[in-house]
């Protein structure tokens, strides 16, 4: 306990709070390099799951690569792009994109899947373009589960943009590092009490965010059928109907 | 008019949905499709809006083959009533009928109006508007599905089982509603179902579909009771059976319709 004590005395010291490379200013740091990794991931890869879960095609694909992607080790790519590119940002940016991808993805594509095959084809009979279909049926039917990819993605770059500080001298992992390299484990520990603070209070707003996307008609549903989970509606996974329903 | 020639579906994987089928369905009339699963009248119902494209043959609106036609402007012109209502879950019962006029470009005052105004056409209350389709019963949700069909003023209204997933009660008072909702609008009504009685009740021209998606008889439902075309017609819809097998006995003088198993059916006027 006197250790972790220490972290947060460490913390409170007013001498951390100010100067060039004081708490607030590796704070923003931390959260600024999350944001452009979250940004550039998120261009990537939902686009691709709305893709894919819109059309049903190349999910396999999709699953086998960010499978492959997920296995490997952040530290270690971030070690290959940085011995290739050199120091600075740029490496710890694409490691953390890599990292990001899979979840981005399957939150992606779940979301568009589980929208209710007999409502798009609603949609399309009615005369709904497919972008149309995408835009005003499929994204706000499937935001909850799109954001809980967000979500989950997001506490992923937070914990891991730790590692910048390997190779930057950018956010909060280089109080980690420090105190690592200067036996200072109350700096040490202090640096990793406050990106767990962060990634706790980013998470709390997803998970609010998370409930306020839910459409409300069909939230209606959710609090009449006394459901508190994620509900799926899931007719036959895959191929949208294109051809003769239940016939 | 809508007019089938020589229309042939066979789906990718080989199975036939429906062959060599030609039928006319007369303008401002009710043609109800009838058959058990598998005998490709929803196949048919989809082909007059393009939602299935045929492997051979025509489909024609008004002598217009429908293929020439853009899809998504040939959807918007023509009704579409599915079973289970096939409403948008996060939009409310209001912006659901006018999803196809704002889609059409419609101005968003004029489209809730209309949208208003055909919720009190189909027996349903305006207040109801504001409401999501959780929130209604499945009844109230068919008959904001058919107000839904009606939002254009189409000149055809396709209903894909609209009444097979509500309660007898309630699908015995969809269906007097939608002979009221014709007898008014006079619509070009194709109806699917697998229902013999429905067919008969709603049906001016009936057309009964056996597997394999051939057309076994075409014609109006008395026609079809007093001559069915072959031995399958008259086994699907009864004629020597159960209620529709009738006969008179006199009980006290008056005479009495009883049915195949001799439960009293009614009592024969004059």
């Amino acid at each position: 306990m006197n250790v972790i004590l220490d972290g947060i005395a460490w913390i409170l010291d007013p001498v951390h709070w100010s100067g060039a490379v004081s708490i607030p200013q590796r704070l923003w740091e931390h959260i600024r390099v999350s944001a452009a990794v979250l940004a550039i991931a998120s261009a990537i890869a939902l686009p691709l799951g709305a893709l894919i879960g819109h059309t049903g095609r190349g999910r396999e694909l999709a699953v086998m690569v960010s499978g492959g992607l997920r296995a490997l080790p952040t530290l270690g790519v971030l070690t290959l792009f940085g011995i290739w590119i050199g120091i600075g940002l740029a490496a710890p940016v694409i490691s953390l994109v890599i990292l990001a991808i899979p979840p981005l993805l399957a939150g992606a594509y779940a979301g568009f899947e589980s929208v209710d095959r007999r409502t798009i084809d609603a949609a399309r009979a009615m005369g709904m373009r497919e972008a149309q279909i995408v835009a005003k049926v499929e994204a706000p039917l499937g935001m909850p589960l799109i954001v809980g990819g967000i979500r989950s993605a997001t506490l992923q770059i937070i914990a891991t943009a730790t590692l910048a500080a390997y190779i930057a001298d950018d956010g909060l992992g280089r109080f980690i590092f420090e105190g690592l390299k200067t036996r200072d484990y109350p700096e040490m520990l202090g640096g990793s009490i406050l990106v767990i603070a962060l990634a706790l209070v980013v998470d709390g707003c997803f998970a609010i965010a998370q409930r306020l996307v839910v459409p409300a008609g069909v939230r209606a549903t959710r609090s009449r059928e006394h459901r508190t989970g994620p509900v799926r509606l899931r007719a036959d996974m895959g191929q949208p109907v294109t051809e003769g329903n239940h016939r | 008019m809508i007019e089938f020639r020589g229309v042939t579906k066979r789906f990718p994987d080989g199975t036939v949905a429906v062959e060599g089928v030609d039928i006319v369905i007369p303008p401002h009339t009710t043609t109800v499709l009838v058959g058990s699963s598998g005998s490709g009248k929803t196949t048919l119902l989809r082909m007059i809006n393009r939602m299935v494209d045929p492997t051979a043959g025509q489909v024609l609106i008004d002598g217009v083959d429908v293929a020439t036609r853009e899809p998504v402007a040939l959807r918007r012109s023509i009704g579409y009533v599915m079973q289970d209502s096939g409403l948008l879950p996060h939009r409310t019962v209001i912006d659901n009928v006018a999803t196809v006029p704002l889609l059409r470009g419609t101005r968003r005052r004029e489209a809730y109006a209309r949208a208003l105004e055909l919720l009190e056409t189909v027996g349903l209350d305006r207040s109801l508007g504001d409401r999501y389709p959780s929130q209604l019963s499945g009844g109230q949700r068919q008959r904001v599905g058919v107000a839904r069909g009606l939002a254009v003023d189409p000149n055809i209204l396709l209903m894909d089982e609209p009444f097979g997933a509500v309660d007898p009660i309630v699908r015995s008072e969809l269906q007097q509603e939608l002979l009221r909702l014709q007898g008014e609008l006079g619509k070009t009504v194709v109806f699917v179902t697998h229902d013999v009685d429905e067919a008969f009740l709603l049906g001016d021209q009936v057309v009964i579909m056996q597997q394999g998606g051939r057309i076994s008889q075409a014609a109006s439902p008395a026609e079809i009771l007093a001559r069915p075309a072959d031995s399958f017609v008259a086994e699907f819809v009864g004629v020597d059976r159960g209620k529709r097998a009738l006969h008179v006995t006199e009980v006290d003088g008056r005479r009495i319709v009883v049915d195949a198993a001799g439960r009293p059916a009614g009592v024969l006027a004059s």
